[in-house]
């Protein structure tokens, strides 16, 4: 069963791939929000607000 | 062995990382560094890293300070503080290069807006202008003229942070719609690829619409890349090259470096390769 989660900017359902782990990114398809998984335990998935791009992020 | 593996934003080359590690044996731990603090004053924490820490944080002052915080505690991470003071300041990169005598862009640095125009004049127009600290083709300017270079300028001395108020100017390379992105490991080259521009793009960041294709690298290329790459220090690392008139010409080398777009290109086994060399340095 895919596990889904509730985009909390708008309120769209987010599907979490089956390998997920704590820290990846997810996105919204809806509205294009990212969020991070902060917790997966019993087939329920936590998110929160993904960190945004800063000047100092890349390679 | 324990690895572990640091991050703040998981991507797919992390996971590809610690499937590896798992597949060499290797117990491997994912640390998400957002959640740390450290007493840096005090002694290493008990509950503290492996025997070798895998720095891949996306954020350069994060991953600067994190390795630096690490190394003080005496724990070995790669790449090393000093690889990444180099790679991570392209003023301090452009230096070393020129010295080594590496075909490296011409490049000027003014201290202030005061000086910008007539550095670019000396320099000669088009002029590239990049920021001193930042990845992916992000900010980075070309100016085929002292108009658009003032507008660029004006627009910089509107931002808060000081070191945009410097200015680093490369003379524009004329060169194929592409370059050269070479992933060395441990002192081996373990995939090189084309960056093709996209579009009406000029810039070859693959975060900027960059396709990617695998070619085999000649002897002048592979010298120029591995004498690049270990004269910021060796480990891993992203030696990025131009096909200029006067020869391969290397523009810039990555700490952290990412490999999606090498390793759907070239199907080499990049975090296979990684991981192995890491498990060597551990034991060394």
């Amino acid at each position: 069963m895919t596990i889904t989660a509730k985009c909390e900017e708008c309120g769209a359902d987010i599907a979490i791939p089956d390998d997920a782990i704590v820290g990846e990114i997810v996105q919204c398809k809806e509205c294009s929000s990212e969020f991070e998984v902060s917790s997966i335990a019993k087939g329920k998935v936590e998110l929160k607000p993904a960190e945004v791009a800063e000047e100092d992020w890349g390679e | 062995m324990k690895l572990s593996i640091t991050f703040d934003r998981l991507r797919q080359e992390e996971k590809w990382l610690v499937l590896e590690a798992k597949k060499l044996g290797c117990t491997t731990e994912l640390v998400d560094v957002k959640n740390l603090f450290f007493d840096v004053t005090g002694k290493k924490p008990k509950n503290g890293f492996g025997d070798i820490v895998l720095q891949r944080c996306i954020s350069y002052y994060r991953s600067l300070f994190l390795t630096r915080i690490l190394e003080n505690f005496g724990v070995r991470v790669i790449n090393t503080s000093k690889v990444s003071e180099v790679c991570g300041n392209k003023l301090i990169t452009s230096m070393m290069l020129a010295k080594a005598g590496i075909l490296t862009p011409k490049t000027y640095v003014s201290l202030s807006s005061e000086s910008v125009t007539e550095a670019a004049e000396a320099l000669g127009y088009p002029v590239v202008m990049k920021p001193f600290v930042g990845s992916w083709g992000r900010m980075i300017s070309l100016a085929k003229d002292p108009q658009t270079l003032g507008t660029i300028v004006e627009l910089k001395e509107s931002l808060a942070n000081p070191i945009e108020h410097m200015y680093y100017l490369q003379e524009f390379v004329e060169r194929p719609p592409r370059d050269i992105r070479a992933i060395v490991v441990g002192g081996e080259i373990v995939a090189s690829v084309y960056r093709n521009a996209g579009g009406d793009e000029w810039r070859t960041n693959v975060a900027r619409g960059a396709t990617t294709s695998a070619f085999k690298p000649d002897k002048e290329l592979t010298e120029i890349v591995l004498k690049a790459a270990e004269l910021v220090g060796g480990g891993i690392l992203g030696v990025d090259a131009m096909e200029s008139k006067e020869g391969y010409m290397i523009h810039e080398v990555n700490n952290t470096v990412e490999f999606k777009g090498a390793q759907a290109a070239s199907k080499d086994k990049i975090a296979k390769k990684i991981v192995e060399y890491v498990i060597r340095s551990a034991k060394q």
